[in-house]
Parts: C-alpha cells; structure tokens; sequence
C-alpha cells in the first residue's frame, strides 16, 4: 500500500480524524487528531492490511506556534511505511502514549519529554533520558536558552585564542 | 521467590565500567546474583548533536555526525548526505556512490571486527581482541588513505565523496581482504566454537522475532531474531541494488533463536558478507566524477523527508526537515543502539550479573549512540 492509500483506509475508519492529508513532498503524511492517535495506531497495527508493527520513529518538531509529534510506522509483512503527525499547543502540549501499541515508543517518548517538553499520558516511565533530572528548560525549544552554569560549572568558555591573545599582551 | 530469596540489593554499574562500552551506567537490583532489574541510566555522551544541527547548516553538520556514532562514521556521514540529498534533489555520480560503498563497507568490517573482539574480551579472552583490533588497525590505515582520518572520517560530501580513491588503491584493498577472509575463519575456529565462549552466549537474552520487531531492534540485532531483514538488500540505497551478498540470520544453532550467540555469528557472517560487497564493487567500479555539484550555500527547498540506511548497528533512520533557508529546522537520528538500550531492562529481569556484560555486548551498545 501506498502511504496515501493507508490514510484513505484510516479516513475510511475514523472519518473525524483525520485532520488533512498533505499529499506533496517526499514523505506523504496524515495529521490526526490527538485525542484519536492510539485508536489510529492500534488500528492500523491490528488491521491486516496495513500491519504497521513497527513505530520506526517517533520525533518531535518545534514549529514556534506548535509542536509536532511525527510517527514514523513501518510494516515489516508489507514493507510499507506511514507518517502520522499530531499538531499540539506549544504551552503544555500533551499526548496519549503510544507505548501501550507500539514498545519502542517508551524510550522515544522519554526523549521528547526530556528535550521538547511534551507529556505524554499513561507513560509508564516518564523521566528525563538524556539531561540531567533538573536541568532548567527543553533544549531543542526553538526559544531555548542554555543557562550559563549548572551547580556552579560554567556552560561557556573563554576562546583559547582569545587567552592566548591576552597573555602577549 | 523461592525459600533462598535474600534481601534485594541495589548495585550501581558504570559510568566508567570497562564493559559498558562507553559512559553508560545501570541501576541494579539484585538478588544475590540474580538481578531483578538492571536500570539503564544513559545521558553522560548527550552533545545535542540534533540542537548543532539547526546551527551550523547542511555542509557544517557533516563532521559532527561522524560524532553521533564514531565506530562506524561513514554510516552516519552516508546518512545525513543522503537525507541533504534527497531534501536538495540532487543525485549523486555513479562513482561518488561506488566510493560511498566501498568507505562504508570498509567501516562496517571494523565495527563489527571491534563488536565481536570486544564481545570475546568482555566475557574474559583477552586475546581474541588483539587479534580482532590487529585487523582493525590495517582498516583503519586503508581509509585513512583514503579520508586521512581514521575514526572519525568526514570522508563524504552533499552529492558525493570528498576525494577519489587514491593511486593503487584497489589492489591494496583486494590484496587486505585476501588477507582478511582466512584469518575470519582462523577467528572461527579460535573463538566462534569454543566450549567455553558458547556456553557463556547460548539462551542468554533472548529476543523473539515480535519482540525484536515491538522494540524495533534493528540490523544484527533483529537479524539474530531470526527476522530476514536488511535495509541493503529490502529497500536498497545507493547503488547496492548491484551487488550479490546474502543476508545471515541467527538459526539457533547452538541454543534458542535471538540468543546472544545468534547476535554474535550474524556479525562474523556479515563480515563475510562485506567481503563479497567489497570484491565486487572494486572491480566494478566505474570511471567518472565523484562528487556532484553542490551550491555552497546549499539551501533545500521547504519540506521534510526521512531515510534509512543499513549501519554497522543496523538500520539508522535520518529524519530532518528545512523551511527553505541555509539551516535544517530539525534533525533527528534514530539510531541501533538507541532501541537496543530500550530493551535492556526488560531482558535483565532473572539474568545472572555477569551475563548483564554478555547481553551488552551481544546487542552492540556504542553508548554516543544512544545519547547523541
């Protein structure tokens, strides 16, 4: 199936969920609701048709007015691939986790917490991965701005050349 | 628990363990040596190699992906020049694409010589990795030759390679892999088949097939389940649709399939592999340029795209999008190592403490990686 075609099947099934479908580009893509993302997903793992037993990838995107989250499915009986997206607020984006479809989203999940801030509800683990537990702010915020020491380590350096130029002087 | 259940203790493994490969930590707990749950703590190699990305623009990003895995950087430099390429519709020239696969099957020899060596001296024979690093070291020299760097190689360009293969290259390169096939099945028959090493890998950590594929394990590791999968030969990229190589999967030849001793003979057949890979593309190379023309201020029109190459740790999914100026918007990395460490806890649960090295190794954890 083309990925089009997954999401003519996904319409078809949940009529009110599919927000739109942007057709041109490399990578065709669907928009869903967010409150219908887990019923899409499981449907279209469980479907026959479309078998998407693998979540390939799950990322996030910073698009100053919203946040994306973009799932990347692929079926390994098809080899065929789709690409969900679900547009959330960017003040408190929130998201029902896929991990209940897909095992591999657990540690994505994670990741997009931690460096995107978006929460993801019925998460089993939902701590930071990758910063530290009480690192100021998500870096991969467009507006993110990396504070200059973290308990008393400064975050920035003097250039060397700099340095080197002052000893001559 | 039985009658012999002791009071559970926490253990901390790591940052700095010899075996974890890296700066990786675990939280375990344990009963007596029984663990109960190995906690993975990853984070101390975050770079934010992503957040780089949407600073220094398409061309600059290309040293620091060699960074994101530097075990096998010619994977990640092929990555992100073919996700550039596809953004920036740009074809690479026959002999650009040829040089690309003779650079990375090259690194994928190394990465798994140094997989599988250090597999061997995690679990305690020391000598199998020195022999194992030996042959590394002559790769390395063949793609400083050809890139002057010979670990983190910045070798490949937007729209191609930097430079040609040098003067007698190909014979060089035939003669190291006359060389390299018999000491592969010397390495068989020092390590592969001895009682002791099979013991310690047969039914440790075994992954099913479904599993591999919900936790979205890729490459050895998915292969090891059993899974007939490669990205090379399923949705070929460059031009591998050219060559004749088979894909190995575990068999379960010496206990269950997906056991850590699956995930071990799927490298050394792969290197095999690479071998034959290696054969055919330098005698098939064609003439011609190597690199195409790429504007330097290369701006991509506005849209996204996602693609996937075969690394040395498996199928590494490059994700990025541009809004049509000089810098990517996003940049995302899905890496082998990544998955693999999402399914460490749920593996570790009634493993003894010292097969928690064996899994590790098995799975082929580069902790970069995982944190990026």
């Amino acid at each position: 199936m083309t990925p089009l075609e997954v999401y003519e099947r996904v319409r078809e099934r949940f009529p009110a969920a599919v927000v739109e479908v942007v057709e041109k580009g490399i990578n065709p893509f669907a928009v869903i609701d967010p409150a219908a993302i887990i019923d899409v997903g499981r449907f279209l793992r469980d479907d026959p048709d479309t078998a998407m037993d693998c979540l390939s990838n799950e990322s996030g995107v910073d698009y100053k007015d919203r946040i994306e989250v973009v799932y990347h499915l692929f079926s390994y009986r098809h080899r065929h691939g789709a690409v969900l997206k679900v547009k959330l607020p960017r003040d408190n984006p929130t998201v029902a986790t896929a991990e209940t479809v897909w095992k591999s989203a657990n540690w994505m999940e994670r990741e997009i917490f931690d460096l995107l801030g978006v929460t993801f509800e019925g998460h089993s683990d939902l701590r930071r991965l990758l910063m530290p537990e009480d690192w100021p702010g998500h870096p991969l915020r467009k507006d993110f701005v990396e504070p200059l020491e973290y308990h008393g380590i400064s975050t920035v350096r003097d250039s060397p050349i700099i340095r080197l130029d002052a000893k001559k002087k | 628990m039985s009658e012999f259940s002791t009071e559970e203790m926490t253990l901390n493994m790591g940052p700095q363990h010899p075996s974890t490969h890296g700066v990786l930590r675990f939280i375990i707990r344990a009963d007596g040596e029984v663990m109960r749950e190995a906690i993975p703590d990853v984070g101390y190699l975050h770079r934010s190699i992503e957040k780089i990305a949407e600073k220094v623009g398409y061309h600059g990003f290309m040293p620091y992906t060699d960074r994101v895995d530097y075990v096998c950087a010619m994977f990640t430099n092929q990555g992100w020049g073919m996700a550039c390429e596809k953004l920036g519709n740009i074809e690479v020239p026959k002999r650009g694409e040829y040089c690309r696969v003779i650079a990375a099957e090259f690194n994928r020899l190394a990465s798994h010589l140094l997989s599988v060596g250090s597999m061997a001296m995690d679990i305690g024979a020391n000598t199998p990795f020195t022999h194992a690093i030996r042959e590394r070291e002559m790769i390395n020299d063949l793609l400083e030759e050809l890139c002057g760097a010979r670990l983190t190689f910045n070798y490949m360009r937007i729209g191609g390679v930097a430079w040609d293969l040098p003067p007698g290259y190909r014979e060089k390169a035939l003669a190291y892999l006359d060389h390299l096939e018999p000491i592969l099945d010397e390495y068989d028959s020092l390590i592969s088949y001895n009682k002791i090493y099979v013991k310690r890998l047969a039914n440790i950590g075994i992954i099913s097939a479904q599993e591999a594929i919900d936790y979205n394990l890729v490459g050895p590791n998915l292969r090891g389940s059993g899974v007939k999968w490669d990205i090379r030969k399923d949705i070929p990229y460059s031009v591998y649709n050219e060559f004749e190589f088979d894909v190995p999967v575990g068999k379960g030849e010496w206990g269950t399939v997906g056991d850590s001793m699956d995930r071990y003979m799927v490298r050394m057949r792969e290197m095999r592999e690479s071998c034959k890979i290696l054969r055919q593309a330098l005698t098939k190379i064609p003439d011609g340029a190597v690199l195409a023309k790429v504007p330097r201020n290369f701006k991509p029109p506005a849209g996204e795209c996602q693609i996937r190459i075969e690394s040395g740790r498996g199928d590494m999914g490059w994700y990025a999008v541009s809004d049509g100026s000089g810098y990517p918007w996003r940049v995302h990395v899905r890496t082998g190592s990544f998955a693999a460490m999402g399914i460490i806890n749920k593996l570790s649960r009634g493993l003894m403490i010292a097969d928690l090295v064996t899994l590790i190794a098995s799975l082929d954890v580069i902790a970069p990686e995982i944190d990026r």
